[in-house]
């Protein structure tokens, strides 16, 4: 009994990641109504960023997290203009590809910097793990589930309660219209690559937090696994992001104890493609939730 | 002074000349008529007014300003508003949020003071949802303020999109077939409508309209288009009596 808690509780830190870095695909396809595939890659900047900055020039934590969350979201923000805005009015198959390909340079490039040996990276979080009633939780799984939490919790208000928030939701509903009625789309448009990729930041501090090794190739799982996430949820949908995340980590990290270690990908790819079926617009798709 | 001056407008789509050769000026505070037959090009007029095309000819000045390549958030905020022919609210947003949305420029708070909740955000939060409230108020909508749009019925729905364009402080507002697929109860109401709300906010109203009893009924002075040229402009009785515009929209 504690195990399986215990398992549901490493799916839940897994889902974490996976949400945090789905919001990201889900807010920028619901405004640009594009995939961007580079997204993952942001998670490995974020990673090297902080190995830079802790290791390499011995910042302190805070401000060394502070920075990787900016350098992220300014990077977001680069990518857009370079390689989206160009090919806003393009057909989707343009900027797919360009996404991918910005997503290769960003590999390319860390490659070249750091090359391609995994650099060991120590985690950043020193919290003792908890025992509560012989279930032990990390330390570093507290924090993620607890950041994870606060992140959520402020984009939602952001989104719902604030004027750049509702401009966000104009944008995503009728681009036009919401610039006939005088909001600047290309500022939202920036903002809201900035907000998914500072997400995907911390997604990438919590991740080598975790597993401690840090390679150019680093985001490309993650990466998909959250892409595959924000479809399971519905893409589009900020809550059904959240929900697609952690429930495929829930699953992931099931299955993994419980039927097959190699297997669980499968099981996790077998979830998607069985709820497309029965929903093909994900969980919580469609009219139902307010896009972003 | 006119608030707003075309000057020798026009504009092609490949071979096709949509608009051409428009002019025409709107004294502050008219209730300005665009009639004309369907396809005569009041929409692309409109299009062109608020930056959505670009003219191929001519001058558009608002308060003496040109806006000609200005962006059509720029235009909003150089002060011209419009509604839809086809309703285009955020049918996903509550009816408030519509109204609130179309404030972005008036009431400004940066973006940490969004995200972190600072007091400064409060203040503005409701500020705007009082500023949002009194127009929903004008029109009738106050009630219905947490409706989501698309649960309004169809005729609160095309009011709710001229409350929407009045929210963003127009000098202008440009409606585009306000009364389209109203019963005539619903037409006199909003004739009502429309000339408090140029009366109260002091603002010019520029429309274009099928419906004739409303046209002349609330309308100072007429332009009327056809294949995309001036046909006639004048006073309503003068223009709608005229042969010409008569043959236009009936046939020989």
């Amino acid at each position: 009994m504690e195990s399986i808690i215990e398992q549901f509780i490493n799916g839940l830190r897994s889902g974490s990641i996976y949400a945090l870095i789905a919001l990201g695909y889900t807010m920028v396809y619901g405004i640009a109504k594009m995939i961007n595939f580079a997204h993952g890659d942001i998670i490995m900047v974020g990673a090297y960023t902080l190995y830079v900055t802790t290791v390499r020039l011995k910042m302190p934590v805070i401000p060394a997290v502070l920075f990787t969350v900016a350098v992220c979201a300014v990077l977001g923000i680069i990518i857009e203009k370079v390689a989206y805005k160009p090919l806003r009015n393009a057909p989707a198959l343009a900027v797919l590809i360009t996404a991918i390909g910005m997503s290769f340079l960003l590999e390319s490039v860390a490659l070249l910097i750091f090359n391609a040996n995994p650099i060991t990276f120590k985690s950043i979080i020193t919290i003792d793990s908890v025992s509560i009633g012989g279930v032990t939780v990390s330390g570093i799984t507290i924090v993620t589930l607890v950041v994870t939490l606060i992140c959520m919790v402020s984009l939602t208000l952001f989104i719902t309660k604030t004027k750049a928030g509702s401009a966000m939701r104009a944008v995503s509903e009728d681009r036009a219209a919401a610039e006939l009625m005088g909001i600047n789309v290309n500022r939202t448009i920036s903002m809201t690559f900035a907000v998914g990729s500072a997400l995907a930041a911390v997604a990438g501090i919590m991740f080598v937090c975790q597993y401690q090794s840090i390679k150019p190739m680093l985001g490309a799982i993650p990466g998909l696994k959250a892409f595959v996430a924000a479809v399971l949820g519905g893409i589009g949908s900020v809550p059904g992001a959240m929900l697609g995340g952690m429930l495929l980590g829930v699953i992931e990290s099931i299955s993994k104890a419980y039927i097959s270690t190699e297997l669980s990908d499968a099981i996790v790819f077998g979830v998607l493609v069985l709820v497309l079926l029965i929903k093909p617009s994900g969980l919580l798709g469609r009219n139902r939730i307010e896009k972003v | 002074m006119a608030l707003l001056e075309v000057k020798n407008l026009g504009i092609s789509f490949g071979g096709l000349r949509a608009v051409d050769n428009v002019n025409f000026d709107i004294e502050k505070g008219q209730l300005y008529g665009l009639i004309g037959p369907n396809g005569a090009g009041k929409t692309t007029v409109f299009n062109l007014l608020t930056g959505v095309y670009r003219p191929t000819d001519g001058t558009i000045k608002l308060g003496g300003i040109d806006i000609v390549g200005k962006s059509p958030s720029e235009i909003c905020q150089a002060g011209i508003a419009r509604t839809f022919q086809n309703i285009r609210l955020f049918k996903k947003m509550s009816v408030l949020d519509n109204v609130k949305t179309a404030l972005h420029n008036q009431i400004r708070y940066s973006l940490v003071t969004g995200f972190f909740h600072l007091p400064a955000y409060f203040k503005a939060e409701r500020e705007m949802d009082e500023k949002a409230m009194e127009i929903l108020r004008v029109f009738d909508l106050d009630g219905q303020a947490d409706y989501l749009a698309s649960n309004l019925p169809y005729g609160k729905q095309r009011k709710l999109e001229i409350a929407r364009g009045l929210a963003t402080n127009p000098k202008l507002l440009l409606l585009d077939e306000p009364a389209a697929g109203m019963n005539p109860n619903e037409t006199a109401e909003l004739m009502e409508t429309i000339r408090l709300v140029r009366d109260r906010y002091q603002i010019t109203i520029l429309l274009i309209e099928h419906d004739m009893k409303l046209v002349s009924g609330i309308c100072e002075k007429i332009l009327v288009l056809n294949f995309g040229t001036e046909l006639a402009a004048g006073a309503p009785e003068e223009v709608l009596n005229n042969p010409e515009v008569i043959t236009a929209y009936l046939g020989e």
